[in-house]
Formats: C-alpha cells, sequence, structure tokens
C-alpha cells in the first residue's frame, strides 16, 4: 500500500506492506536511525516520536495509521545547526548516557513543556514515566528538561551561572 | 568550549573537591547523542546485508527428536536455515564459555533451558526471518527439568549435562574461602550467634538496547568484520579466533556504541556465533539483533545465590565472625564471566567493611534448567551478593542486640590506620576511612531526626522505615598473578599520539557503554600532559584501531583502563623533556614541567609548549641517542591490586500498612571512589546504580513455574523502575585516594548497584519491625510486603 506522511518537515511518499510498524518505518525505509526500539511492548519508550505533536510509541503504530500526519523524530527537534533547548538541557545536566532512551525522552519533554511551559518535578516525572532509563535514574532528565523549561530561548539566554573558557 | 564549574554536591567534603582534569566536563559524545546520531548495532546497514533470526525452544527440558526445514527453506525471502547438525559438521555446535564449560550453539541433543538456540534462519528482511521461523517444524520429547536449585543435588534429578562425559548429577563446583576451624571456634565462644537465609533472586541487567551483531565476513581474504555489542572486543576477537578458526589477525572487532551493558554484553552469545556462520554460508554481511524477550529469557542473568548467613557477636556489639554456605545457581551451563581462579567471582569478600577476627564461606554452584550467565548488572563479580549478605546480617544482628544500626556499624568498622588491611579471606584492602563517610550520609540525612519521626509514626500506627548499608567495593581484575580469564591476563593497553600540530589521540582497550569514556580518559590525558581535552580524541571499540585489553566490566575501566592512561601520558611527558631539552640546547635535568610546558629551571620564560615539542619531534631538531622522531608512546597495565572504593547509603521507606505498596522517600548516597574525574559522570553512574538498586529490592525478578517457563520474559512482566518509583537522589561524597593507582582513582560504575539493594531491603524490613519481621526476601512487592506483614514470608520462586 501507499502511504504519505510529514516527517521533521518533509514529505514522503512510499509503497510498505501494511503490516510495517511505524518505527521500521521510519529505522529501515527512511534511515532516520534515532529513533530506537528497546521492548516491542510498549513498555520501554526509545521508539517514542510525536505524531501531530502528541508522543507516540512508534512500535505499536502501523506505519499505515500515520498516514496524512505529521511525524517528528529526534532529527527533527534541532533548527539546522541551533539546538532545541531541550536538547542543550540534556546536554548541560548529564540527562543521558548511553544515550540509548534519550531521542524518546527528548521528544516526550518537547511535547510536554509545548503543553505546559513550567512543569513542576513531579509532572515532568509524570510525563515521562512510560517510558525506561537504565543508566540516569531520572534525576537528570528531570534537571534536563527544568533546564529546557528555564531556557526557553536556549543557551544564548544564559550565562549567569557558566565559566567560559576559549 | 563549554566548562561548567563544578557543581559542589557535598561542602562538607571541603578541599577535597578537586577533580582531576577539568573537572565537571560536559560529555564529548553528547552532542551526536542528542541529535539522534548514535550508531549503535541495529543502525548498521551494509550493502547486500541479510537478517537472521533464531528459533528458541518453547520447553525448558527435552530430547530434540527432529527438525524440518523444509518450508521455512521453500520460503522466497529466506536464504539458509542453520541448524545443530549443520553446525555439528562444522564442528561449532558448541562453544567454550567463560567458565571453561561449553555452550551449545544451537541444540543438536537436548534443550536445557526455555528460549534456548533451536536454528537459525536468514532472509532478506528482518520480517522474512520472522515470518520463516514459524514454518520450522520441530518435535521435542519433553522432560521434567529442575527449576529450583535447591533439587539440583537430589538423588534421581534429571542429569541436564548429559552431553558432559561422565556426568551423573548437577554439581558444577565447591569453592571456599577463609579458615573453617578457626571461625568455628569463634563461633562456638561466642555470646550471641544470629542465623538467617538469604535469597538474592535471580534478575537481568536488561540494557534498553538488546544484544546483536553484524558479521561479514569476506570469503576471498577470509577476514571477519565483526560488529557486535561487547564491552570485551578484544577477548572477543581472541576467543572468535578460538571458536571459529579464522586467524586472529585476520579478525577484527567493532563494538560501536552501546546501549547500555551491565554486564549483559561481556559473554559470547550463540546469536554472535550464528550472524558469523551465517555470513560465512550465504556469503553476505548478516544481522541478528535479538528482540527484548529473547534478552530476558536467555543472555546473562545475574545473582540467583541462595546464601545461609551467621554471624557472631560479644553482647555488647563487637561483631567476630561471619561464615555462609551458598548454593549458587548457574542455569544450564555454566557461562559466568568471571576470572578463572575464582568461580563464585569475588563473593569472598563477604567481609564487608568489618575488622573481624574469622570469617569462612563455601560456595555450591550447580546446574538448573534456565539460562546460563550469572555475573551480570554491575555487580563487581559478586560483590553485590557479598555486600547484600554481610549487611543484612548486620542489621538482623543489630535487631537481636537491640542496637542502632548505624552504632553497631561505626562500632565495627575496620579503622583508619588498620589500611592497607588483609581481611580474613585473602583480600588487601588497598586504602579506607569509613567513619567520616558515614557520619557524612548520617548528617545529610539527618538520622536522629530520622528516628525521632519513625518513633512518633510508629505511635500512630504508620509505616516509617529507615535502612543503613555500608558497603566496600572490589574492583578493577586484575593482577595477572591472580586473574585471568580463559587464560588472559587482565591487563589494559594504551596509545598515545601527540601530532605535529599538538593535538593527541589516545586509543583505549575498553569499551563504554555509556559511562562517557570519551570524555573522562580525555581528561586523564588533559591534566597529565596539559592539552585541552577538546583537543583529545578517545579511540575505543575498534580491535583494528585500539591496543589489546581486557574490556569494560566489574568498574575496571578506570582503575585499569584509566591507569594505562595515566602512565602513558606520563611516558609521553617524559619524552617531551627530552626533545624539549634538545630543542632549548640544554639538559633534560635542567628542565621543570608545569601544565602543557617544559621550561628552564630558574628561566621560566624559556621553554616550549607540548605543541611546540610535538612539531620539534616530527621536524628536524636533532635528537639525543634513543629518542624517536614522535612524540608518541604506549603502555599495558597490570595492576598491582583492585581498588576498594566505599561508601554509606541510607534509605527511607514509607510502607502503606492496608496494600504493602513500598515508596522509597529519600535516599541519601555518600560514595568514596579516591580521586574525582569527572563529578557530573560520577554522580550520573550514582544515580543509575542506586536506581537498580530500587528495582531488584522492589521489583525485579526472573521467576519460573514449576515446568520452567521464563515468567520474566517481558518488560512488561520484568519490571524496571521509572522515574515514578524512585526519588530526588542526595549524594555527597569524601575522597580516600588509592595508594597505588597513578591518579587515586577507584572504579565507581558499579557501586551503587553494589550498595543500595541492602539499604532498601533493610529499611522496608526496619518498617515491618511492629509486625516482628526480621528479614524478607527481595523483591518487596505490594504482595509479598503485605504477606510479610502478616507473619508470612516466603522466598521468592
Amino acid at each position: 500500500m501507499q502511504i504519505s506522511m510529514t516527517i521533521n518537515g518533509t514529505d514522503v511518499t512510499r509503497e510498505i506492506e501494511p503490516r510495517v510498524l511505524l518505527v521500521h518505518f521510519i529505522r529501515d525505509d527512511l534511515r532516520l536511525t534515532g529513533t530506537h526500539w528497546g521492548c516491542d511492548t510498549t513498555n520501554c519508550g526509545t521508539c517514542v516520536v510525536l505524531m501531530d505533536g502528541q508522543p507516540v510509541k512508534s512500535c505499536t503504530v502501523l506505519a499505515a495509521m500515520a498516514d496524512g500526519h505529521t511525524i517528528t523524530t529526534v532529527e527533527g527537534l534541532a533548527n539546522g545547526a541551533t539546538l532545541d533547548p531541550v536538547q542543550q538541557g540534556f546536554m548541560e545536566e548529564h540527562g543521558l548516557q548511553c544515550g540509548f532512551c534519550t531521542p524518546g525522552m527528548m521528544l516526550t519533554a518537547r511535547a510536554l513543556l509545548d503543553h505546559n511551559p513550567h512543569p513542576e518535578p513531579l509532572e515532568i516525572r509524570e510525563a515521562i514515566s512510560g517510558q525506561i532509563c537504565r543508566c540516569t535514574g531520572y534525576a537528570t532528565i528531570v534537571r534536563s528538561i527544568q533546564w529546557a523549561a528555564e531556557h526557553p530561548a536556549g543557551a544564548a539566554a544564559q550565562t549567569t551561572e557558566k565559566e567560559v573558557h576559549a | 568550549m563549554t566548562i561548567l564549574e563544578d557543581r559542589p554536591s557535598n561542602p562538607a567534603a571541603g578541599d577535597h573537591d578537586r577533580p582531576i582534569g577539568h573537572g565537571r566536563m560536559q560529555r564529548k559524545e553528547d552532542p551526536r547523542f542528542v541529535r539522534g546520531k548514535g550508531h549503535y548495532i541495529d543502525d548498521i546497514v551494509l550493502p547486500g546485508m541479510l537478517h537472521g533470526a533464531i528459533l528458541r525452544a518453547p520447553v525448558a527440558h527435552a530430547r530434540l527428536v527432529s527438525i524440518d526445514t523444509t518450508e521455512a527453506l521453500a520460503h522466497p525471502k529466506v536464504l539458509a536455515v542453520i541448524t545443530g547438525s549443520d553446525l555439528q559438521a562444522l564442528g561449532l555446535a558448541w562453544a567454550p564459555t567463560l567458565s571453561m564449560d561449553v555452550q551449545a550453539v544451537l541444540v543438536t541433543d537436548k534443550v536445557r533451558f526455555q528460549g534456548q538456540e533451536v536454528a537459525f534462519v536468514v532472509a532478506e528482511d528482518r520480517y522474512a526471518a520472522r515470518d520463516a521461523l514459524e514454518l520450522i517444524e520441530v518435535e521435542y520429547d519433553v522432560l521434567p527439568p529442575v527449576v529450583d536449585a535447591r533439587k539440583a543435588m537430589d538423588p534421581g534429578a534429571p542429569v541436564i549435562r548429559d552431553d558432559l562425559e561422565g556426568r551423573t548429577d548437577n554439581h558444577i563446583f565447591d569453592w571456599e574461602a577463609g579458615n573453617k576451624a578457626e571461625t568455628d571456634a569463634v563461633f562456638a565462644s561466642a555470646d550471641v550467634v544470629v542465623k538467617q537465609e538469604i535469597v538474592y533472586p535471580r534478575v537481568h541487567p536488561a540494557p534498553m538496547e538488546t544484544c546483536g551483531a553484524v558479521a561479514d565476513f569476506d570469503p576471498i581474504d577470509g577476514r571477519l568484520t565483526l560488529y557486535e555489542t561487547t564491552q570485551a572486543p578484544h577477548a572477543h576477537r581472541t576467543l572468535f579466533a578460538m571458536v571459529s578458526g579464522i586467524p586472529e589477525h585476520k579478525i577484527r572487532v567493532v563494538s560501536p556504541d552501546i546501549g547500555g551493558g551491565f554486564g549483559n554484553k561481556v559473554g559470547i552469545y550463540p546469536g554472535y556465533i550464528l550472524a558469523v556462520v551465517g555470513s560465512i554460508v550465504t556469503g553476505k554481511p548478516v544481522k541478528w539483533v535479538e528482540d527484548r524477550s529473547e534478552n530476558l529469557m536467555s543472555t546473562s542473568f545475574a545473582r540467583d545465590y541462595i546464601m545461609q548467613g551467621e554471624i557472631a557477636a560479644t553482647k555488647d556489639g563487637k561483631i567476630l565472625a561471619l561464615r555462609t554456605n551458598v548454593l549458587a545457581d548457574h542455569g544450564a551451563f555454566n557461562a559466568t564471566a568471571q576470572p578463572t581462579k575464582y568461580p563464585a567471582g569475588f563473593f569472598h569478600i563477604f567481609t564487608g567493611s568489618y575488622d573481624l577476627a574469622a570469617a569462612h564461606c563455601t560456595v555450591t554452584g550447580v546446574y538448573t534448567n534456565k539460562a546460563p550467565g550469572g555475573v551480570a548488572y554491575a555487580c563487581s563479580f559478586r560483590v553485590t551478593e557479598a555486600v547484600y549478605l554481610v549487611e543484612r546480617m548486620v542489621d538482623i544482628l543489630a535487631r537481636k542486640l537491640d542496637m542502632d544500626p548505624a552504632e553497631l556499624r561505626l562500632r565495627n568498622f575496620i579503622k583508619k590506620e588498620q589500611f592497607p588491611y588483609a581481611n580474613k579471606t585473602g583480600w588487601e584492602y588497598d586504602s579506607g576511612d569509613y567513619e567520616p563517610t558515614m557520619r557524612l550520609s548520617m548528617k545529610m540525612a539527618g538520622y536522629d531526626e530520622l528516628r525521632r519521626e519513625q518513633k512518633e509514626k510508629r505511635e500512630r500506627g504508620e509505616l516509617m522505615g529507615i535502612g543503613i548499608s555500608f558497603f566496600t567495593e572490589t574492583v578493577g581484575a586484575g593482577p595477572r598473578k591472580d586473574m585471568d580469564i580463559l587464560g588472559l591476563g587482565m591487563a589494559d593497553g594504551a596509545e598515545l599520539r601527540i601530532h605535529p600540530t599538538g593535538k593527541a589521540v589516545v586509543r583505549i582497550s575498553v569499551q563504554s557503554q555509556g559511562q562517557g569514556h570519551e570524555t573522562t580518559f580525555a581528561q586523564i590525558v588533559a591534566e597529565e600532559i596539559g592539552i585541552p581535552p577538546e583537543d583529545i580524541d578517545v579511540v575505543h571499540g575498534d580491535t583494528d584501531q585500539t591496543p589489546f585489553g581486557l574490556g569494560t566490566y566489574g568498574s575496571r575501566s578506570t582503575p585499569v583502563s584509566g591507569a594505562a592512561v595515566a602512565l602513558v601520558a606520563r611516558k609521553v611527558r617524559e619524552k617531551a623533556r627530552f626533545i624539549a631539552a634538545a630543542m632549548l640546547e640544554t639538559r633534560p635535568e635542567d628542565l621543570e614541567w608545569e601544565k602543557g610546558r617544559w621550561f628552564v629551571k630558574g628561566d621560566p620564560s624559556v621553554g616550549k609548549t607540548m605543541a611546540e615539542i610535538a612539531m620539534g619531534a616530527h621536524g628536524t631538531v636533532a635528537l639525543p641517542e634513543g629518542i624517536d622522531g614522535n612524540l608518541d608512546a604506549e603502555v599495558t597495565y597490570d595492576p598491582p591490586n583492585l581498588t576498594f572504593p566505599f561508601g554509606a547509603y541510607i534509605c527511607v521507606v514509607d510502607v502503606d500498612p492496608g496494600t504493602g505498596h513500598v515508596k522509597v522517600r529519600r535516599f541519601i548516597a555518600v560514595d568514596d571512589c579516591g580521586t574525582r574525574i569527572n563529578p557530573m559522570i560520577i554522580e550520573g553512574q550514582i544515580h543509575g546504580g542506586l536506581t537498580d538498586g530500587v528495582g531488584m529490592a522492589l521489583m525485579e525478578i526472573i521467576e519460573f513455574d514449576a515446568e520452567g517457563n521464563c515468567l520474566g520474559g517481558s518488560f512488561m512482566d520484568y519490571l524496571i523502575p521509572t522515574a515514578m518509583e524512585v526519588p530526588d537522589w542526595e549524594t555527597g561524597f569524601t575522597v580516600t585516594p588509592s595508594p597505588h593507582h597513578p591518579i587515586g582513582a577507584k572504579g565507581v560504575g558499579e557501586s551503587a548497584t553494589v550498595g543500595s539493594p541492602p539499604a532498601v531491603v533493610n529499611a522496608v524490613v526496619d518498617a515491618l519491625a511492629p509486625f516482628g519481621v526480621v528479614h524478607m526476601d527481595m523483591p518487596c512487592t505490594p504482595a509479598r510486603v503485605w504477606e510479610a506483614m502478616q507473619g508470612r514470608t516466603r522466598p521468592p520462586v
């Protein structure tokens, strides 16, 4: 069957098997490998992408169900060379170690901040509670998302608490 | 580049908070990860690449009667179906394990655990490979399984390993440490002896990325390129050479970015070997990546120790001796990854942080019809089990003596002046200063205030628990005089090259799974030779590009490879002195070092920077006799001893009296890992390990039913903490440098996984004290806690 969708601002049309999962379509057909898969049972959230701005687990969405929709993957978070504040926050606050859950966590964070620009720590924890991280223990992910909330324009807006070396 | 100020996580530690290198520095690997440009095993696509899938046994114990692959082979997209008999013809049906046993690559005679590998399909795409698995017809003759390790040695128990010649039972090994007669004598005359059976259930490291491989065999030059999720690329290359007969110089193992390891990616799994066979058979690259159920059901589990603990003390609280008998369930094949001489790993550090008169342990390993493995999940070669045993036993003793558990620990610590300390089971603790660490954790927790709060709550019928754990780790395996894996000494190499323009590349033999080696190893070099970390590239994970070494597990990267890197940098610095002397037309002994530069003693304005010296080395300066025209060096580091990080953890829980639900309200962790390289990364490692500990203590378990069916085969059944189950960690630190490590650093990657489970369980048991509960086994799920409140405790299956 033929499907069309907008991915990271680009319209794509492809011929696919009807049973293909969105995560495999994104990874194997479009070669956007920043979206990961980790469990097959909708538990881990490494496959989270945004569908029309809402986080979805792309291992539990058929590619066909995304027909006509708008998808954002981690590759679409940055605006060219300028990182999304969420991406900056994860680097500033050590919100990642192995990096495998990170794309899904950041996309959920982006969706959260789009709807709630000043979330409480518990609201952040609730937002990411459908996703698993084995490395960080979550506290630094919470801090990373708080950093992004405090710096909606990104790093350029904050200079106070940093020493900058050449 | 941006360097953040070190966040003072612990003002009480004072001026020790001066990390090596450039301190709290953002990670060099992060820019690619936050852009989704990490490069993990499943991201690799080679031209013409095929996909493999494994057919797995549905039962735990069964004779293989027949396999019919006709229909699968007729699938239009299938290129090959490989069975055990095909491998037998190639001499590859069995492979050596890391514990001198053998493991079936594909079943030839008998299925020995549920999920065991039965056949391998190679197809054009991953969906077709999975489809074809459904087309393979297998007939099994089901046998009674051995599920409970306690029954493995019963007369008449089914013999699992009838493949081993002369084998008539399920016994693997007996091992002991310490002095039995001395220990028994101390127990016989002690005022107080308490006993407790303590079970550390089977758990699984379950990294977010499962295991996988892409094998690419070139039939023309006989060269194998193997991309693998491995924590130990060099050891794997050697083992693949031994198993496959492909000469070692024709094998290149590449470990790309790894999505978490925790010990799960140390062993060589049948899937890796099958990908290689698939590539040889089809002449094309073959990718195999397991799914989550395959990962949980067939790859290396952890723990599964049944421990009979006994502790002896005087009535005023002086701990005298510890002894234990352990039954170790190793599953169907003894595939534990550990140094050869230690079949129970480093379990014999079960004497913990206490000054004892005597200690003795025995460990018996048995086969069961469960997945093989045993050392995984950040356990430091079974220090996890050891620390859990001693820290539970000390708490049980405190209850018996009606003493505060913090006070009992403080009274029995090995004293600062006793280090280096020889314990009663053969370890020499390199350094330690336990009391300040314990006191700091109590201060951060507000310990006395917490006890007051608990007393008030108890009077109101509320269940609050405070749990303490004080652990001593032993990491950085290990000295070649004592330690090897399959005959390979546990050393690590490092090569450092300073390019003519003063930029550097350091090549290391260990492999990050998220630990941030590209950052911390650059920081170590930066500190030693004064080149900024951003000008130093760290190369790892490719056997063609890095020196030999045993890899990353057991918290050994910083203790072993970190030492190699510091020493190779010092070697380069010393070589630079000779070259600088030649450039300045003076004698090397007349030069003095300041970070990044050699200068003439008494005349600091005359000197050469490392960049100038590098250009000089590669230039036309006349070099002294014996000095090559480069600024490179290499080192292989054999550690003289292990390092002994330690820490004090305090956990506060609230238990719902109606449901048995445990809420971890606070967790205070004070760690001492010696010299700190990047405090941000250390804090991250500790947070992750604490989460593991909460997971194991409260929810994680791989159980089996009576037929040997694995009940933890997906993330719907094997529960892992989310952000809702863990608190905002409170961390602090003290610094007691290792006296033998070049920069005084100790490993830290597993400290929190080792140290935190007893803190959580001690807190839960403390909360349940009003019910008379003295011990309960993990996991402290609501159902099991509620049962304990009703006076029914039971060991996990």
